[in-house]
């Protein structure tokens, strides 16, 4: 009797329950996502590193010299791949491309890719009941020292004191301080 | 006194209260605008409240308003009317843990919903704290003016104050001229059209969000946005109070885009949504986030939440 029990209790864990806790939240939204920031000229990787036979050593690179990792005790090969310089390998050993490097990540900050995913975390822009677009974590965060840098604030408002009695001909009207800084920045 | 003047004087031409009736009824004539022949004067001094209109009445005061519009600015305004979507209740949420007080979303507001540059008037204040001292219940002791080489500034946070949209909303309640209201989808809206500035709102107001046009609001011609709402970003006139509609112009769509503070956020603490929809950000945020609403002692209940993501 037990045993039926039990085995009834199972059967309806499995179709019931468990397809409800997977599925919530947990896949990959299928919105916009941006183009991985690379600089200009640098990829594909294989370009350079065709012909090179990868040196799995750890070393101080004479070349990429710009790259101080920041980051973890880590080094290149923990997350780029050295038999196909144009992907990313993951610590299970699955590779994956530049374009999906949120799964790289995720691999440490699992909280945070949660979040992104729900769409709390990172900059978010489209529609608020439609097409969304997301962003990768590196178009904030270079991966190699992933601290969000700090910015230039944009001006104080006017104190009132200041401003007194202040007349102003049409073309002595400020311009928005937004039109001066790079699209990057915006 | 002899009976005969008494008489006289018993029978005057006017009473006192007729008088007084006939005096008040000039002095007001002398109000309208007699002397200005411009019919679009007239239409604007007759015009009804705007939740009295019937639709037709209100696409004729908007072809009179873009009219007018055109002439001042010489720009071709559109000014729309759309109405609340149907099981659609905004909700916001700023995370301040993220924020560093970059200033982006004031300025961005300030293109997007045609604010006077001069005199200056910005629908968000950022407030600055410094770490570990006494914040939420008292924003007198914040640093609006801060002004460094970069943000964010080592032992200090950040906390954007605009509009909250109220469920329970203070400003509405005091208007003598119910020329301010919340609509069905949660937003507490203006018809500049009605208000007569007399700034009582923004007394009623806890937060600050209600900016008042003390002069005649003035903007560089070529930095309009000529796509408006009629409870938005249309632009308005001096001796009116304004504030912050979640930019109605763009979410009140289907679909509709983020309001341009969350769009321009440069790390992402601004978010958005619908509090109906069990999917939606917000309700990610108030779900699974610690979140706060600003002076909930008052009992307003604002639909802007702050959050902790970290």
């Amino acid at each position: 009797m037990q045993k039926t029990h039990t085995a009834l209790f199972l059967t309806l864990f499995v179709f019931f329950l468990l397809p409800k806790v997977s599925s919530a939240r947990n896949e990959i939204p299928e919105f916009f996502v941006s183009p991985p920031p690379f600089s200009e000229g640098i990829f594909p990787c294989s370009n350079y590193h065709k012909d090179m036979e990868a040196n799995t050593n750890r070393r101080e690179l004479s070349y990429h010299e710009d790259i101080k990792l920041k980051h973890f005790e880590g080094w290149c090969f923990d997350c780029h791949n050295p038999n196909d310089r144009d992907k990313l390998r993951l610590a299970s050993g699955k590779v994956i491309p530049f374009t999906e490097s949120y799964y790289l990540c995720g691999q440490c900050h699992g909280d945070i890719f949660r979040d992104w995913k729900a769409g709390v975390h990172g900059r978010r822009t489209g529609q608020w009941n439609g097409k969304k677009e997301y962003r990768l974590c590196v178009s904030c965060h270079w991966p190699h020292e992933p601290r969000f840098r700090p910015l230039e604030p944009l001006p104080p408002p006017v104190n009132p004191e200041d401003n007194k009695y202040k007349k102003v001909t049409p073309d002595q009207i400020p311009l928005n301080p937004l039109n001066n800084i790079s699209d990057k920045l915006r | 006194m002899p009976n005969d003047i008494k008489n006289k004087i018993l029978q005057k031409p006017f009473s006192r209260r007729a008088l007084l009736k006939g005096g008040a009824l000039g002095l007001a004539s002398l109000a309208l605008p007699v002397g200005n022949a411009d019919a679009s004067i007239w239409e604007a001094f007759f015009q009804k409240h705007f939740k009295e209109m019937n639709d037709d009445e209100i696409q004729a005061v908007i072809k009179r308003m873009e009219k007018e519009y055109g002439e001042e600015y010489g720009l071709n305004f559109n000014i729309k009317n759309t109405k609340p979507l149907p099981g659609t209740l905004f909700g916001y949420g700023l995370d301040v843990s993220r924020c560093i007080g970059c200033r982006r979303c004031v300025y961005a507001c300030v293109k997007e919903n045609n604010q006077s540059m001069q005199p200056q008037i910005q629908w968000i204040t950022v407030l600055r704290f410094k770490k570990g001292e006494k914040w939420v219940s008292s924003l007198e002791e914040s640093e609006v003016y801060y002004a460094p080489p970069e943000v964010p500034e080592e032992g200090h946070f950040y906390m954007p104050v605009q509009c909250q949209q109220c469920e329970n909303p203070p400003c509405v309640k005091v208007c003598p001229t119910q020329a301010t209201w919340k609509e069905r989808d949660g937003i507490i809206v203006i018809d500049y059209n009605w208000c007569i500035g007399c700034r009582y709102c923004m007394a009623a107001c806890p937060y600050g969000a209600r900016h008042f046009n003390w002069g005649k609001p003035n903007r560089a011609k070529q930095e309009y946005n000529a796509e408006t709402h009629y409870l938005g970003n249309r632009p308005r006139y001096k001796g009116v109070v304004e504030k912050c509609t979640f930019c109605i112009q763009r979410t009140r769509e289907n679909p509709g885009r983020y309001p341009a503070c969350v769009e321009i956020c440069p790390v992402g603490a601004r978010k958005f949504g619908n509090l109906l929809d069990p999917d939606s950000e917000i309700r990610y945020c108030i779900e699974n986030k610690r979140v706060f609403r600003l002076k909930e002692d008052l009992n307003t209940s604002p639909k802007f939440y702050y959050f902790f993501a970290t």
